[in-house]
């Protein structure tokens, strides 16, 4: 099959896969968008049946997919294998190609350059901008950001600096952190975490330099640049797990983890570059290596009490890892913690998605339902493995939302 | 690193054989994981337990004449399961709809009498256990109904359903609601979601109280809520004075869903593990035993080890087995032999489509047990296990329910797992 936006293997094999379509409407039931706007007429049309009718270097046909926010629920859904939201998002690909990207999509999907201005130093004064309103009306006339989209406060050090000073000490059992943007500049504490827990089981940790994954590139649908970045993160990655078979990537931002274990690869059509392969073969999440750790005896499991209840929600991109919700198997080990599971399907962010004041109005709606369950369930505090739905969260509810590793944390007494 | 999990049992499946199966493993004590590639058969059915519905002549009382189809049935999964285990899965399921997250809601009926329930297209369907929600549409009583549409279901279409029920001697009319909704919450759904807030149903109520004659069941497409059906029926039967009744709709379906939650919730309560979008691509075997079967886990893959596997990943509609464009036949999970292939030379379909087709009773080969042939720790469950023509019978839900029970209770029994020990 070469018709349509297929160009390589992996492309023709994620088309292909619409022919699995049996119209069943899993998917439509389970998509949040669609759920809460007539702009984005659901998966399955935008997917399947539209993609029949995409033709290579002809225009696009069809412009809501747009509006598709890209959290995966529809493939994860599936029971016949369609990959409708690969397929989806390089039709979104194809579409800002031809309509041409808005200054904004050039911006906010480049945390790296963000953090650099914003952070560190500057960090009290970009703070007070981004809380500044006629700020944040200019911002929003000019740049298409919406007023009140969450928008973290940068941190007054980044991760990396801290590392620096508090080198792993050596003990030959090697992991590599890839703390992702999000631990590097608005909250280098979670990266600190992560890297005392595992220190606490034996780890030596280190922390090659790194840049963005690219995946605000690829879901704004900018795929050339995200390529660029996404192939710059796994040359800067690979060397610490090339001559080593034993040696594992772990990352703490599962949606960024994701983008190297799959996405890149699947939407990216990056499927064969050796060192985006390996990356991806030995990327795993945090959880999801602390739960096999603990499988195979090797978790330390020294916890405190920890007598807090807590509401916890399994991202989009997080469930996409197809790991199920190892957080809370991790979260059985603490005494004393009370676990409130979820089940709304998304917040609404979607990375950038609910910060485009085209679509804030959408992200909230989408958020509601998980919004409503959080109030309603009397915990303190909401535990969630994605920065960007944290600050969503926290933002639509008031409540304080961390990693499932501070729990950990806490229970470990560190 | 290889990257391994282990487990007491893995349940392959989500649909209701397979989430019967784990939270009935988990309930035992058991640490049990549910794999699928996705949301399964729940979705897509009506959610009522058809038990038998024909034995080929309409079955009043599954009850009274299971002893004799199992007779003249011997390779029919009902034969190793017994009428006594269909009666304990379905009181099982009866409980945990009644403890379940959805405050209220309950499963009615039992194994001695069908009830027959108007479908979408006006016929009518014999079910043994149904939700409280659709009981009033037994036609055993229905003395006068009237169907109630809106344009904004399109694929409902209340004429054709009380046309149909009038000519099978069920007098019935048919009215169209008015409803507005955005496009976004113009299916099955959306609607529920509506019939969910007590305000909107009570301004629905008020515009339908007007249309209605005196002495008339409502059946109205089984939207009633999703998070809260007890609530909206019961309100609806309140507001209206009169039985109200839900009629399945085409796919999706939100009776479908809420059992899905409700077995999902029965899995979690007891600690049982459910990862969806793994799809099980490899497995490895120990001689005549299996001993682990991988996924893919985005980058890489998790294998996850069991003493015990159930697989429950349906037949040829969900594509678990499939007949490939050599005409051969597969169980593409784990490899396993099949049961009930035509022979050589002999024909696999008939020209009637609604004919007895000969591929129609293939499933994998299994033991009196419902282990499978060649990989003795596999219990099999649901619409993966052969002989039964599911849809001629009326008793695919009633074989995904008690395979499934039937697959755990074995499992706890020989692996000694301690009864009520916490996973």
């Amino acid at each position: 099959m070469s018709t349509g936006a297929g160009t390589t293997p992996i492309d023709d094999l994620l088309r292909g896969s619409i022919d699995h379509c049996v119209k069943c409407t899993i998917c439509e039931s389970q998509c949040p968008v669609s759920n809460v706007t007539p702009l984005f007429p659901g998966p399955k049309y935008a997917g399947p049946q539209a993609e029949r009718y995409r033709v290579a270097d002809e225009p696009s046909v069809e412009w809501s997919v747009d509006y598709c926010s890209g959290c995966g629920i529809c493939s994860q859904s599936c029971p016949q294998g369609v990959k409708i939201a690969e397929v989806n998002a390089q039709a979104r690909n194809k579409l800002k190609k031809q309509k041409g990207y808005p200054l904004r999509d050039r911006i906010i999907t480049r945390p790296t350059w963000l953090g650099r201005a914003g952070g560190g130093p500057m960090a009290p004064l970009a703070n007070l901008t981004i809380d500044f309103k006629p700020f944040r009306i200019i911002g929003e006339k000019l740049l298409k950001v919406h007023r009140d989209a969450p928008a973290p406060e940068f941190a007054r050090h980044r991760f990396s600096s801290w590392f620096k000073k508090h080198p792993s000490p050596p003990t030959g059992k090697k992991i590599v952190y890839f703390h992702n943007c999000g631990t590097e500049y608005y909250e280098p504490w979670e990266g600190q975490k992560v890297v005392q827990i595992l220190e606490h089981n034996g780890f030596e940790v280190v922390v090659p330099k790194q840049d963005c994954c690219g995946l605000p590139l690829q879901s704004s649908g900018l795929f050339d640049d995200a390529r660029k970045v996404v192939l710059k993160l796994a040359r800067a990655l690979v060397p610490y797990v090339r001559d080593d078979p034993d040696t594992l990537i772990v990352g703490n931002a599962t949606s960024c983890t994701l983008m190297l274990k799959r996405e890149a690869r699947e939407i990216l059509s990056l499927e064969h570059d050796p060192d985006l392969k390996l990356v991806s073969e030995r990327t795993y999440d945090l959880c999801e290596l602390l739960l096999e750790l603990h499988d195979r005896g090797e978790l330390k499991t020294d916890f405190q009490p920890v007598n807090e209840h807590i509401f916890y929600h399994a991202p989009c991109q997080q469930q996409g890892h197809f790991i199920g919700k190892p957080a809370l198997d991790l979260f059985a080990l603490i005494p004393g913690l009370e676990v409130t599971e979820g089940n709304a399907r998304c917040c609404g962010i979607a990375g950038t998605y609910g910060l485009k004041v085209e679509k804030y109005d959408i992200a909230q709606k989408v958020g509601a339902d998980l919004f409503g369950q959080i109030r309603g369930s009397g915990a303190a505090e909401v535990a969630c493995d994605s920065e960007t739905c944290r600050w969503q969260i926290t933002h639509a509810t008031g409540h304080k939302s961390v990693h499932p590793i501070d729990y950990l944390h806490r229970a470990y007494g560190l | 690193m290889r990257s391994e999990l282990h487990y007491d049992a893995v349940v392959i499946g989500a649909g209701t054989a397979g989430l019967v199966a784990g939270a009935r493993l988990a309930e035992g004590g058991a640490r049990v994981c549910v794999l699928a590639k996705g949301i399964g058969s729940t979705h897509l059915a009506p959610a009522t337990i058809d038990v038998l519905g024909y034995a080929p002549d309409r079955v009043v009382s599954p009850s009274g004449v299971l002893p004799e189809f199992i007779a003249a049935h011997p390779g029919h999964p009902y034969a190793a399961l017994g009428v006594d285990a269909i009666a304990e899965a379905a009181r099982w399921l009866q409980s945990r709809v009644e403890s379940g997250p959805l405050a209220g809601y309950r499963y009615l009926g039992d194994l001695d009498r069908n009830y027959l329930l108007p479908t979408a297209v006006g016929a009518l369907r014999p079910s043994a256990i149904v939700p409280e929600t659709m009981a009033a549409g037994d036609s055993a009583d229905l003395e006068r109904a009237c169907v109630v549409g809106t344009r904004m279901l399109r694929d409902f279409h209340p004429a054709l359903c009380a046309s149909n029920l009038s000519r099978l001697g069920v007098p019935a009319r048919s009215v169209e609601a008015d409803i507005e909704l955005e496009r976004a919450d113009q299916n099955a759904l959306g609607l529920a979601r509506h019939f969910d807030d007590p305000g909107w149903r009570a301004a629905f109520a008020g515009r339908l109280a007007l249309k209605l004659q005196a002495d008339e069941r409502v059946g109205l497409p089984a939207v009633l809520g999703v998070r809260d059906p007890h609530g909206a029926w019961s309100d609806l039967e309140h507001r209206l004075g009169r039985q109200v009744f839900e009629i399945p709709t085409l796919p999706p379906s939100v009776p479908g869903m809420r059992l899905y939650e409700i077995l999902r919730a029965a899995l979690r309560a007891a600690g049982g593990r459910l990862v969806l979008g793994a799809e099980v691509i490899s497995s490895e075997r120990d001689g005549s035993r299996l001993s682990s079967v991988a996924t893919h886990s985005a980058g890489h893959e998790t294998r996850y080890a069991a003493p015990w596997f159930v697989l429950a990943s349906g037949g040829f509609n969900s594509g678990a087995i499939e007949l490939d464009s050599h005409w051969v036949t597969h169980e593409r999970v784990l490899g396993l032999s099949l049961r009930g292939l035509p022979a050589e030379g002999e024909p696999r379909f008939l020209g009637d489509y609604l004919a007895e087709q000969p591929m129609s009773q293939v499933g994998v080969a299994v033991d009196g047990e419902l282990r499978a042939e060649g990989a003795e720790n596999v219990l099999v469950a649901g619409a993966a296990l052969p002989g039964a023509v599911p849809w001629r019978e009326g008793c695919g839900e009633g074989i995904a329910l008690a395979s499934g029970s039937h697959a755990a209770q074995l499992v706890l029994a020989r692996s000694g797992a301690p009864a009520g020990a916490a996973a």
